[in-house]
């Protein structure tokens, strides 16, 4: 259980995937505009990660290695997140229209998430049990979430700032995803 | 002449005009993550541009035959077969460039540039021109890169190229090659790209805005934007 507890919050603070490790950074600056788009976003991919690890984990274990075709992985698994985020996205629409309504917009553009590809293949990379993966997926979306969240409220600000104009834009929002780095930095050292 | 003429602005234009790192803001995830030198932002550049070299030549020469319903499925298996190519190679060849990309060689698959490049240019155009379109982008992602790369590792590890920078080698801003010296760095090059190519600044990144030009969900993004508002 403390096992898993680490995994977890490594995988949201230290080692957030966003903000230190630099996956999925388009949508970091795409849709952190809004808090409720931001939010969105991040129960996306949250919800999506621990799918797409709970379906390529028995893959690459059950299938690719027993046959030998490990260095099929990114083929593979690339494709079966394709394929899943069009089947949530199907499924969500006949069952839940509620909800589809409000992630709908998201689940196209997570298929080029970069972060979702990289929750899955650094759970086999790190050697994770299936409960471990399931653990490491959940955390890193929440921290994923969360760091959309946080700098969400920090873009607001930056809307009403008086920006040189060479900065105005992408320039300065970086720089703010910066400085909210830094303070990410604070949680290293935190477990060993 | 009028052939040979575009052909040299294939080439070009990734370069300077549409450089995709630093004006179309595509693959920023690569450009921050491995370019705490300058060595490792070269070998990601070149391990990107045979990734689009040969995915842009292979999607241009099969464009008319996958259906354009598939296209999104069929061109994510081309580039993630060569990802899987030159993953070989470099372990092979240079073990230890593989080791220090590590994951982001595998995340290549998802780089938007070569996404955006395969949806807005090697499906509409010939592969002679979408191979220099490829080479063009490349060598632009490289540099951009290689900018970053030294940027970061001579003020931050006070090197350069391996070589020892006086001064600055025994002071080094470490903050330089953690995270939030990455972001720092993009942001202050992007900006003065923008001042001394005397642009104006894009004012705005959002879905179906400045950045997501290349992507090929952004049809899909726009779509469901309307969608919502109403």
């Amino acid at each position: 259980m403390k096992s898993m507890m680490i995994i977890l919050l490594s995988a949201m603070l230290t080692d957030n995937f966003v903000l230190s490790k630099f996956m999925g950074i388009c949508p970091f600056l795409g849709v952190s505009k809004k808090l409720d788009s931001a939010s969105g976003m991040g129960i996306a991919v949250t919800f999506v990660m621990i799918c797409a690890t709970a379906v390529t984990y028995p893959i690459h274990h059950g299938l690719l290695v027993p046959n030998g075709l490990e260095y099929f992985d990114t083929v593979v698994f690339i494709l079966v997140i394709a394929l899943f985020v069009q089947l949530v996205e199907t499924a969500l629409k006949k069952t839940i229209p509620s909800l589809y309504k409000s992630l709908g917009v998201y689940l196209p553009l997570i298929t080029t998430n970069c972060a979702v590809l990289g929750v899955t293949v650094l759970n086999i990379d790190n050697g994770y049990s299936f409960i471990q993966s399931l653990v490491n997926a959940l955390g890193a979306g929440l921290g994923f979430m969360l760091a959309l969240v946080i700098f969400s409220g920090v873009r607001r600000k930056l809307e009403y700032a008086d920006i040189p104009e060479t900065f105005k834009g992408v320039p300065a929002t970086l720089i703010a995803a910066s400085i909210v780095s830094v303070s990410f930095m604070g949680f290293s050292g935190l477990f060993n | 002449m009028a052939e040979k003429k575009t052909l040299a602005q294939e080439l070009t234009k990734g370069i300077i005009k549409e450089n995709p790192t630093l004006v179309m803001l595509l693959g920023m995830c690569p450009t921050l993550a491995v370019t705490t030198q300058a060595m490792n932002g070269i070998g990601m550049g070149l391990a990107t541009t045979f990734v689009l070299l040969g995915s842009n030549i292979v999607i241009s020469a099969l464009r008319k035959v996958i259906p354009d319903k598939v296209r999104i499925p069929a061109f994510i298996v081309i580039i993630a077969s060569f990802v899987t190519l030159i993953g070989f190679l470099l372990e092979g060849f240079v073990p230890s460039l593989y080791a220090s990309l590590g994951i982001y060689l595998t995340l290549i698959t998802v780089n938007c540039i070569i996404f955006g490049r395969a949806e807005m240019f090697a499906s509409k155009n010939g592969v002679i021109a979408s191979a220099f379109d490829a080479i063009g982008m490349g060598i632009g992602f490289t540099l951009a890169l290689f900018a970053m790369g030294s940027v970061r590792e001579i003020i931050g590890a006070g090197q350069w190229m391996g070589m020892d920078i006086p001064v600055i080698h025994n002071n080094p801003m470490l903050l330089f090659i953690m995270p939030a010296g990455g972001f720092f760095t993009l942001g202050m090059i992007i900006a003065a790209v923008n001042k001394f190519a005397n642009r104006k600044p894009p004012v705005e990144i959002s879905c179906g805005g400045e950045g997501c030009e290349g992507c090929p969900m952004a049809g899909n993004c726009k779509e469901g934007k309307e969608e919502k508002s109403e």
